[in-house]
């Protein structure tokens, strides 16, 4: 992996580039979070998520060439420009694939186009360069919930996935549920430390099969716990709400990590921010002498670093993608072996 | 020529609002090259391909451009999208200014050879159509009703006070062929004459004559001319928070 790449992220409400050069250091990583647009509407609204990007791609661009000593007219030393073309929406795909095909072509470099998802497995391997495998990787986001067994770049293999909702969308409705507002995650986070976590037993879905999860029963058990106990604490609610999620991931890491051998678990995802999962996946590594990777916050919520490590990684084993190469917001993840 | 064109003689146009992708070459002396295609919604996977045969083909060097010109819309978001993010950022990366112009005045400028007034009409999906209304001569096109959003008779109603007042008006685009029955009182025969979607061809015929009048702008101030606010926002905005 020696290529320094300008890496570009556009798969749903965050504009981010990044210059990631060999052996995977981070030379600048940039993120323009959009947060604050779609707050009100208690989720991210696809068109409007859209429109930010077309706004904000070119200075994103621009500040993280700065950022790495760069200019945009001459980036001295850009082996090639990847960008993330699925899964995510497709309005906002379409416009950092654009701008990374324009600059690829303006700069005669390769494109690399990057699943998404991969790239959220690169995100430990941006601060610890020798992870050993396999590595049990559970990737949590708003969009996503997953057991990978990752035996090396490019070598997944599915465990488990949810089979309703994402953990962070179930966060997002219990959070809107509580009047407590967007995104979900960060407000429960904070409320569930002033609250007691065993105040309220709600349900862990599924816990003893298999490796998939379920987070729509929990959370309607909450709106149902909440409706009969109208004078129920808020803070109770959120820590025990947010105590089941985490005991579930945590009780199904443990015994996948046991299933395929792994040596380490890693974190990955959005929700991989949530203090009370790192606090835990940390203690469970511990006792079972498993090597916990913990990717910093800024690396686990969607950045164009891990895209650009995961294109410099692709650039070499698979080569650079065509200009006509597609968006596609179902992109899967190719897994290999069964 | 002025020094707008800092010795550079060329201009690359980009248009992409409607379901054709377009791309032209040229500069004062005329268009040298111009290509479309039409494959529903491929906009990202056919453009940048595009670009890059019309260089290679036209033996232009990245160092004989003088703008970037794109058709900024109205039009389908999802071209747009990919034709306003790919100007953009070859306009930062050639350090080069933006032409952006109304994908409406495209279709006008092709039908400017004729008297009277001209009316571009682009369907807008959701049974609405794109729509302004041009004064034209040989050399170019001038708006006199803005660019708006609307339902097909509403728009023909307006174009029919325009032509009892004003004269006659040619009514020409792909929105008026869609949606032909309440424009063929005003329009007599709704243009099938003309092209029925803007080209990068026109494109690059006015902003050849727009850089010369100081029509280019930083690629950071060029956004798509969506017309149409997105849903949750009008929504938000009608019914107040949820
Ligand atoms: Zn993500």
């Amino acid at each position: 992996m020696s290529a320094v790449v300008l890496g570009i992220e556009t798969s749903c409400d965050e504009t981010a580039a990044a210059v990631v050069g060999s052996d995977l250091v981070v030379r600048s990583s940039v993120v323009s979070s959009q947060i604050d647009l779609h707050a009100r509407y208690g989720g991210v609204v696809p068109e409007i998520a859209s429109r930010a990007h077309i706004e904000r791609i070119t200075p994103v661009v621009v500040e993280a060439l700065a950022d790495a000593g760069m200019s945009p007219q001459r980036p001295d030393g850009i082996d090639a420009v990847a960008a993330t073309i699925g899964p995510g929406l497709v309005g906002s795909l379409l416009v950092g694939v654009s701008a990374a095909k324009a600059l690829a072509l303006a700069w005669d470099v390769p494109f690399v186009g990057v699943n998404h998802l991969e790239a959220h497995l690169f995100a430990p391997m941006l601060e610890e360069p020798d992870v050993a495998y396999p590595l049990l990787v559970l990737l949590v986001s708003g969009g996503h919930s997953m057991f990978l067994a990752m035996h090396g770049p490019g070598e997944y293999r599915l465990l488990g996935r949810t089979v309703d909702d994402a953990a962070g969308e179930a966060f997002d409705k219990v959070a809107r549920f509580l009047g407590l507002g967007y995104p979900g995650g960060p407000v429960i986070d904070r409320l569930a430390e002033e609250g007691d976590a065993q105040a309220i037993a709600f349900p862990r879905s599924m816990l003893h099969e298999g490796f998939d999860l379920s987070f729509s029963g929990l959370k309607t058990s909450v709106v149902n716990h909440v409706r009969r106990n109208p004078s129920v604490s808020s803070a109770d609610v959120a820590a025990s709400f947010r105590e089941a999620v985490v005991d579930v991931l945590v009780h199904k890491a443990r015994r996948a990590a046991a299933e395929i051998g792994a040596v380490g678990v890693s974190l990955a995802g959005g929700v991989a921010a949530n203090s009370r999962l790192r606090d835990r996946w940390v203690a469970f590594a511990e006792e079972d002498g498993l090597r916990a990777h913990l990717p910093s916050r800024a690396y686990c919520t969607d950045n164009a670093a891990m895209v650009a490590a995961a294109g410099a990684w692709r650039l070499g084993r698979t080569g650079s993608s065509p200009l006509d190469a597609a968006v596609d917001p179902n992109l899967p993840l190719v897994v290999v072996g069964g | 020529m002025d020094d707008r064109w800092g010795g550079a003689v060329l201009i690359l146009g980009l248009e992409t609002s409607t379901s054709q992708v377009s791309v032209a070459i040229g500069g004062p002396d005329g268009v040298t090259a111009s290509a479309r295609v039409r494959r529903d919604q491929r906009h990202a996977e056919l453009l940048a391909p595009l670009v890059e045969q019309m260089l290679r083909s036209t033996s232009t060097r990245l160092a004989d451009l003088a703008a970037v010109a794109v058709g900024d819309g109205p039009g389908l978001y999802t071209g747009l999208r990919v034709g306003v993010a790919t100007a953009k950022t070859l306009a930062l990366a050639l350090d080069l200014p933006v032409v952006p112009v109304c994908s409406l005045d495209l279709l006008a400028h092709a039908a400017r050879h004729g008297a009277g007034r001209v009316a571009a009409v682009m369907d807008a999906r959701r049974s609405e159509v794109f729509w302004a209304v041009y004064e034209t001569d040989r050399r170019g096109v001038r708006t006199v009703v803005e660019p708006a959003v609307g339902r097909p008779d509403a728009a023909a109603e307006r174009l029919g006070a325009i032509a009892a007042d004003a004269g006659p008006v040619r009514i020409v685009g792909d929105g008026a062929l869609r949606h032909a029955a309440p424009f063929l009182p005003v329009g007599g025969d709704v243009a099938a004459d003309w092209p029925a979607y803007p080209s990068a061809s026109a494109l690059v015929q006015i902003a050849v004559q727009r850089l010369d009048l100081g029509g280019g702008v930083a690629q950071d101030a060029v956004v798509p001319r969506y017309l149409r606010r997105p849903d949750a926002e009008a929504n938000w905005v009608e019914r107040g928070p949820a």
